[in-house]
């Protein structure tokens, strides 16, 4: 039999149709399903790190002082406005007196009558203890009887009682004079402390409620900021803490400051914990209370422990471990995972050492009979 | 023996070649179009998959949080971490909107994730670049697919969020790319109005006399302070205690909290069965066209090839070959042929599926079934053929 004959005709041929079974074979074996997964793989190092807390918070006054009248009343004047400077002592505004002026003219008037009738009674008792002396003379004498002698001294007795009561009336005057003296002046605003106001609450010709605040001021030396920490990354949040605070309104920009006091009570509702945070130096201009700040804590450095990025970290089975690669062959190794930094590298407590290799990245979720090959980064992702 | 089938088509081999490719890049189209319906039901899964739950608890009656909103108070999940059975339970937010990066902006998933660390249910269970979130407040993890890069800000709202890690394949059941952030972000995104709506907001607060009373103001800064909450979160996902079983549990918080809960398999129920549905009754529908439309254009190739050789079948004949060498032939050179195009088809699906804005997943058991298929249209083609080479009259060989 003859052989079949190799004409360039069927070179021609196969030359064509290699390539697209070359390439059919790639696609079937290389994409899809089956493909292996790309993954990158890392080496542990034993690292110190230092762990982190970061939290959110606004600028706070901590004094604040809400100035305002003790008894319901009309406002009439307010001299001061928002932004403006007080000094201690400084009058800020006055409520309308209505008739407290009058009373005050009728208290005085109560007063002069008071003083009139501590002089009649004085002069009732001049007489009246003359008289009791005379009728005891006369007693002594027997020109009198004794039953009048008795008369004239209980006289002398009663206009005494008298006396010490108009004296008695003219404390009382005065003291309710003092006391409406009092009231007009609590009619007066007065600034407890110096500071900066910073809310003008109502216009004169209001009527203002017991409790109610006329004008705001703080003490503007005494900005904070109150932070707020998930209850979950707020482990190692003492007080003294170095702080660093970026306010919303200078990005980038960072200030010092350190934590003054960690609130005992936390917020149970939103799940945080409450900090104080004081910066070291205030900023100029102040920041206006009510600004958005950002506020890292530094945590003391740990000792050194393998650090892996939390990126490698996976749940497999209810597990915490990594991915490692041994043999060509994914495993899955549990660890049992420190502190973290907000770096994203956790330190490892239990579970591997210093030299192990990880799988930091892959493509897809690894499953334990994935094929994988190791590539310097994930394509797509830039290196 | 000789094969006549080959010796055939290398006579005619540029011809034959160039009309499989044709037929594959047919074939290809539809192999991709297979791709496409299982590209959504694979973005469905991922969806189930990349949230790492067991159980989804809902609010009640509704079918949340993917197929319909669902609201829930942020802190019923503690009630459920106590249920029997639950080994691990975070809230979780979904939002899809556009979020903004320099002047572009992407259609994403905004995704809230509770505050833990990785592995925590609702995170992304895989990174391809950075790393996961480690602030509380303004990182954001993105999907490679948004086009974001490390370090890009991004503005969700009024903030803006730095991109701390990449991660892939992790979409909305729409197929829209997910941005993590934090809960307390997304839940203040969810819920937070442009500046001119809150202040608009607080106008119509204190012009209602019933908030606003003269006498007692401090009932106006309560009722304004109220409007900016958000307790609301749309799901809890709830990871079962091994050993348990999900539907014991599942039952278990339906009975004590009322709150409507799904298994994954409800849940992959509900979104390939409810969500994508019609999407892909119109995908399978357009499927069957094209292969109807590829049954036809093989068997009109093969039988017009036959029509072409009718000479040379008539000569066939007449030096007294059988049937039946003749009827494998042209057997052979559709079963060919449908090799040639399935190749080809296969090879351009596998080339052209990365650049489909969507994903399309082409899974080898569908090629396989496409193979098969492609190669039964073609002996059912080749049948016509047949027939008409069989009907040749040996005589036309010397007549004509």
């Amino acid at each position: 039999m003859k052989r079949f004959p190799i004409q360039k005709r069927t070179v021609a041929l196969l030359a064509v149709l290699t390539p697209p079974l070359v390439l059919f074979v790639y696609a079937a074996l290389r994409s899809g399903p089956l493909a292996p997964v790309p993954v990158t793989l890392a080496q542990i190092e034993n690292k110190s790190i230092s762990p982190a807390l970061y939290g959110i918070g606004t600028v706070e006054a901590r004094y604040t002082f809400k100035i305002g009248p003790i008894a319901t009343g009309r406002l009439e004047r307010l001299d001061v406005h928002v932004g403006e400077q007080v000094v201690a002592g400084q009058v800020l505004g006055t409520m309308d007196p209505v008739d407290l002026d009058d009373r005050i003219r009728a208290q005085d008037a109560t007063l002069n009558r008071a003083n009139a009738l501590l002089d009649e009674a004085e002069a009732r008792r001049a007489y009246a203890q003359k008289q009791a002396r005379r009728y005891a003379q006369l007693l002594e004498a027997r020109s009198s009887s004794e039953e009048l002698a008795a008369t004239k001294e209980q006289e002398f007795r009663i206009a005494e009682a008298v006396l010490n009561a108009a004296r008695e009336e003219i404390v009382r005057v005065r003291a309710e004079r003092a006391a409406l003296n009092v009231q007009r002046d609590n009619l007066r605003l007065i600034a407890p402390v110096d500071g900066l106001v910073v809310a003008r609450n109502v216009e004169p010709g209001t009527t203002v409620l017991v409790g109610q605040s006329v004008v705001e001021f703080i003490d503007p030396s005494s900005l904070w900021i109150n932070v707020r920490f998930d209850q979950i990354h707020a482990d190692g949040l003492v007080e003294t803490l170095p702080a660093q605070i970026m306010l919303r309104s200078q990005g980038g920009r960072l200030r010092s400051g350190s934590v003054l006091r960690v609130e005992p009570l936390a917020d149970s509702v939103t799940e945080e914990t409450l900090a104080k945070v004081v910066f070291d130096v205030l900023p100029k201009p102040l920041p206006p209370v009510g600004e958005l700040a950002e506020v890292t804590l530094e945590l003391p450095l740990l000792p050194e422990a393998p650090v892996i990025p939390n990126a490698a970290i996976q749940r497999v089975g209810g597990k915490t471990g990594v991915w490692q690669v041994r043999d060509s062959k994914l495993r899955f190794t549990p660890i049992r995972l420190g502190a973290g930094d907000l770096n994203g590298q956790v330190q490892v407590t239990q579970g591997l050492v210093a030299g192990d290799q990880i799988v930091i990245y892959s493509e897809k979720a690894l499953m334990p009979h994935s094929r994988v090959f190791v590539v310097d980064h994930v394509p797509g992702a830039a290196p | 023996m000789i094969s006549l089938a080959g010796r055939d088509i290398l006579h005619t081999w540029g011809k034959f070649v160039f009309t499989g490719a044709g037929l594959g890049l047919l074939i290809g189209v539809t192999l991709t179009m297979a791709g496409v319906y299982r590209g959504m039901v694979e973005d469905a899964r991922v969806l189930l998959d990349n949230s790492r739950a067991d159980l989804w608890v809902v609010q009640k009656d509704t079918l949340g949080p993917y197929a319909e909103s669902s609201s829930l108070y942020d802190d019923i999940w503690r009630g459920i971490r106590g249920m029997p059975g639950v080994a691990c339970a975070a809230n979780v937010t979904y939002l899809t909107m556009q979020v903004r990066q320099g002047d572009r902006d992407v259609r994403a998933m905004v995704t809230g994730i509770a505050p833990g660390a990785a592995g925590t249910p609702g995170w992304p269970p895989y990174l391809v670049s950075g790393r996961q979130i480690t602030r509380g407040h303004y990182e954001a993890v993105a999907d490679i697919a948004t086009g974001f890069k490390l370090g890009d800000r991004l503005q969700i709202r009024r903030n803006h969020y730095a991109v701390v890690g990449l991660t892939r394949r992790m979409v909305s059941s729409n197929g829209d790319p997910m941005v993590f952030v934090s809960l307390k972000d997304a839940q203040e995104a969810q819920f937070l109005k442009d500046n001119d709506a809150i202040l608009q907001q607080r106008r119509r607060t204190a012009e209602n006399p019933s908030w606003n009373r003269s006498s007692d103001p401090s009932v106006l800064d309560g009722a304004i302070a109220s409007l900016g909450n958000n307790p609301y979160v749309n799901a809890v996902l709830v990871q079962v205690r091994p050993g348990n079983s999900p539907d014991d549990v599942a039952s278990a918080i339906r009975k004590w909290k009322r709150l409507t809960v799904y298994t994954r398999s409800q849940m992959e129920g509900i979104l390939v069965g409810k969500l994508i549905a019609t999407s892909a009754k119109q995908i399978g529908m357009f499927l069957v066209i094209l292969s109807v439309v590829s049954a036809a254009i093989v068997a009109f190739i093969i039988y017009t090839l036959t029509l072409g050789k009718i000479r040379e079948i008539a000569v066939l004949k007449l030096i007294g070959t059988r049937n039946r060498t003749i009827a494998s032939m042209v057997l052979q050179q559709s079963m060919a042929l449908g090799a040639i195009g399935f190749v080809v088809g296969k090879i351009t699906a596998t080339f052209a599926a990365p650049y489909f804005p969507k994903y399309v997943l082409l899974e080898p058991m569908d090629s396989a079934r496409g193979l098969v298929v492609v190669l039964f249209i073609c002996l059912l083609s080749s049948t016509v053929a047949i027939r008409a080479a069989l009907k040749v009259d040996p005589a036309e060989a010397i007549g004509g």
